[in-house]
């Protein structure tokens, strides 16, 4: 077991309880690898695709074409879908403050920026209309920052429809802090409180001294995720 | 028509849609013939890719509207991102959907859509010109007001068209290039190859014709036209001269073709 594996089945149980929706990974390989193991263990209804625009009736490895596909999602449809709600996302962000808004758009002021990154893309949908997570493989006090600079994503004080959770290279949080404040939920095997809160530009809360273990991938989980994802994609996507 | 007849026709100061999506199926051989046009100060309406990196990079434009500009496999366009830096362009940032509640706005020639997307976002924040429109029902609630997105010109590369304009995409997904066509004041289509009219369902079905000739004001025949973004089933991305774009300066790139 791995951490990259710990850090997959954290982000596969954002999609707990979900059902009948599209649980769409976005890029790299831990959000998608973690949405294809829900399907196939612990939430067997969910629609996945297949990162182009096929629903796929079966659950194929990384980078491996579907032999079933039970329907079409170009992008017209993934944006029919933001708006209809029937989505869970796991988003990335280049900056996230304590109440979960985030950025992906430019880093300084946004007239004349210091770093133009991509742009808004959906997040501001995504985020409005259904339950969104996010992945942020590196967990530091450069993207843990007390404000972004232009909020792509909304927080729990803008007005954001759910925010299920945020995994991490080191930990789960969520948003039952005060207010919608961003709270540690579990720090993974072999992380303390301490390296969490070091590498949060911003006060945490929950981060007391019986803060609980990520949970540990079970052996069918580890079994899954070696067939999907025979050469180890997940390892590289997540920082030591 | 020819690429350089279609440049030709594009005038200064012009709004110019732009179909595909990031580094899919874009319109390259048409764009590549506007960076040889004296034309300038344009309006890039466009899910962006390298479409709006290299006319960035060539100086032609004046504004970008788009929620993104990137190559897919590589995520950040290397052009655009120095022209915000530098601060040579203006740019209307908008969220995915509301982008295309724009374009559906202008294809239906409707003024505006409402939609929730942008809302509580800095997209309101960097964009003062934006409106929100409150549900006159029961409900009461407040929407942002998505203008019509209307470019003067659009451009879109399709893989088959007959010679009056019919289009046909015979890829997986037709990203929003029908909405183009029918959001502005003129489409030109480029197409992978030409074909008879009688030919066109030989290859795809009725629903792969994606853009009537009612809508189309020429078209042009540019095998290999979307190229180094992707055009399937004829092609995929070029990957390999991607990334030389991006790993080349600009003139040079420009100069070796």
């Amino acid at each position: 077991m791995s951490r990259a594996d710990v850090c997959v089945v954290a982000c596969a149980e954002a999609f707990r309880g979900d059902g009948e929706i599209l649980a769409a990974g976005i890029g790299g390989a831990v959000t998608v690898l973690a949405a294809r193991l829900a399907r196939l263990t612990f939430e067997p209804d969910l629609l996945t695709h297949d990162g182009v625009c096929l629903l796929t009736g079966d659950v194929p490895a990384l980078g491996e074409a579907p032999q079933v596909v039970e329907g079409w999602l170009p992008f017209r449809e993934h944006l029919w879908l933001v708006l209809n709600g029937r989505r869970h996302v796991m988003l990335g962000a280049s900056q996230i403050d304590r109440h979960g808004n985030t950025n992906i758009s430019c880093v300084g002021d946004w007239a004349r920026p210091k770093a133009q990154l991509l742009g808004v893309r959906g997040a501001p949908g995504n985020t409005r209309c259904d339950p969104t997570s996010y992945w942020i493989p590196k967990h530091s006090a450069r993207v843990f920052v007390p404000e972004v600079d232009m909020v792509s994503g909304l927080g729990t004080d803008r007005g954001a429809y759910e925010l299920r959770r945020v995994v991490t290279n080191l930990a789960v949080l969520d948003f039952g802090g005060p207010g919608g404040a961003m709270r540690l939920v579990s720090v993974h095997p072999g992380v303390s409180v301490a390296d969490v809160v070091a590498a949060t530009g911003f006060e945490l809360a929950g981060a007391g001294d019986d803060v609980p273990r990520t949970r540990e991938p079970t052996e069918e989980e580890l079994r899954v995720l070696d067939r999907l994802d025979p050469g180890r994609l997940r390892e590289r996507e997540v920082a030591g | 028509m020819t690429a350089e007849q279609v440049a030709a026709s594009v005038e200064s100061g012009m709004a110019v849609g732009i179909g595909g999506w990031g580094s899919r199926r874009k319109p390259m051989t048409l764009v590549r013939a506007l960076l040889r046009s004296p034309v300038r100060d344009l309006t890039l309406i466009s899910y962006g890719g390298p479409d709006v990196g290299m006319l960035c990079a060539a100086g032609k434009v004046r504004r970008v509207v788009a929620p993104f500009v990137t190559l897919d496999s590589i995520a950040l366009e290397p052009h655009f991102r120095r022209a915000r830096q530098t601060g040579a362009i203006e740019f209307t940032e908008y969220d995915e959907g509301m982008f295309m509640f724009g374009l559906l706005a202008g294809a239906h020639r409707l003024p505006f859509l409402p939609t929730r997307a942008g809302l509580g976002s800095d997209v309101m924040r960097v964009n003062p010109e934006l409106r929100t429109v409150r549900s006159p029902y029961g409900d009461g609630e407040e929407l942002v007001a998505v203008p019509a997105l209307t470019p003067d010109v659009a451009l879109v590369h399709v893989n088959r068209a007959d010679a009056r304009g019919n289009a046909q995409y015979l890829g997986p997904d037709p990203y929003f290039d029908d909405l183009y066509a029918k959001a502005a004041g003129r489409c030109y289509v480029s197409c992978e190859r030409l074909v008879d009219p009688a030919d066109l369902l030989k290859e795809g079905p009725v629903q792969s014709l994606l853009i009537s000739r009612s809508m189309v004001a020429g078209v042009v025949e540019a095998p290999g036209g979307a190229g180094f973004t992707s055009c399937e089933p004829d092609y995929g991305r070029d990957e390999a001269e991607q990334r030389r774009y991006v790993e080349t300066p600009w003139e040079d790139f420009r100069e070796q073709g």
